[in-house]
């Protein structure tokens, strides 16, 4: 039991991660996350207007069961299998005090950007939009996110996926060396 | 309902890792972007270094799916403009919002509806992409 309850070190967490990869691939599918956000545009009617979204996505319901899933597997894991407030590295909790961000070490994520209050802010509900808007541009832009260019592209030795990872991380230093403090 | 249950199940595995491991928190993910941690490199790196030896694996022993169908893993298109510049906007939006697309959707599960925001952002981004593409270097 004590497994379950503590956190899942690195030396476990990135195996079982590529043993995802491995059982949807025997499966007959691949890993990756961020495929299911066409597909649920395309059920919402999105075909209609844009071609990008005129596919038969029947084919892919299956990525609709795996979010389904994850949903729930979070929701296990968030409920009942006692998620820990991760423990970050001193320097770092010093940095984010000076962003004004003090819940580190005590949330899984943090009140400030996560709460209804925030939320309901202007400045905190478009933090969190056009967080997510980035997320979904450029994953459809890139052809794949963390999971089908980091996990599985480097996997398969693919050179696109090593552009997209590198430009990942392009992206993310600029997001929170440079914009960060503008920002907060 | 056997498809359903089997890719459901991997999904709650999947769920579970990434709260467990604490990949879709947002502090780790700043963490990561200081680079004061090893735990998501290493999270990563062993995923793509196990996953290098299943793929190397599943390719030379001709290895079939469940469904006994031969398995054929698609190479990515040949490219550059599309993955450095998509990269970068997806890089942006990791580090703002703390989390990629699996993550976002685990996150749900704290029944905080500020996550509800950050899903209906990628579904709009998604969309936007979609409108266009045709006019977006690749």
């Amino acid at each position: 039991m004590e497994f379950i309850s503590q956190t899942w070190q690195w030396y476990v967490a990135g195996p079982l991660i590529a043993l995802t990869m491995f059982l949807l691939i025997k499966m007959g599918k691949k890993f990756g996350m961020s495929s299911n956000l066409r597909t649920m545009c395309s059920i919402g009617g999105a075909g209609k207007r844009v071609d990008f979204f005129n596919f038969d996505w029947k084919k892919d319901i299956w990525n609709l069961y795996v979010v389904a899933g994850v949903i729930f597997g979070g929701y296990i894991a968030l409920q009942f299998l006692s998620p820990k407030a991760p423990q970050i590295n001193q320097d770092v909790v010093v940095k984010l005090q000076e962003l004004g961000i003090n819940s580190t070490n005590t949330t899984f994520l943090p009140t400030e950007l996560f709460s209804l209050e925030s939320m309901l802010s202007i400045k905190g509900f478009s933090i969190l939009l056009i967080g997510g808007f980035l997320v979904g541009f450029g994953a459809r832009y890139a052809g794949g996110c963390t999971s089908g260019h980091a996990i599985s592209g480097l996997s398969n030795l693919q050179l696109p996926s090593l552009t997209a990872v590198i430009g990942f991380f392009i992206g993310g230093l600029v997001m929170i060396h440079l914009i960060f403090p503008l920002i907060f | 309902m056997k498809s359903f249950l089997s890719f459901f199940t991997i999904g709650i595995f999947l769920g579970i890792l990434f709260i467990k491991s604490e990949v879709a928190s947002w502090f780790r993910i700043y963490e990561m972007f200081q680079f004061k941690s090893f735990h998501m490199y290493g999270i990563i790196g062993s995923g793509i270094a196990l996953g290098i030896l299943a793929i190397k694996y599943l390719k030379y022993s001709k290895a079939k799916d469940f469904g006994g169908k031969e398995i054929t893993i698609k190479p990515k298109e040949k490219g550059f403009t599309r993955y450095i510049v998509g990269g970068i906007f997806f890089g942006l939006g990791w580090a703002l919002a703390g989390a990629c697309p699996g993550p976002m959707y685990v996150l749900l599960g704290s029944g905080l509806a500020s996550i509800l925001v950050l899903i209906l952002g990628a579904l709009l981004g998604t969309f936007v992409y979609g409108l266009l593409r045709d006019k977006l270097p690749h």
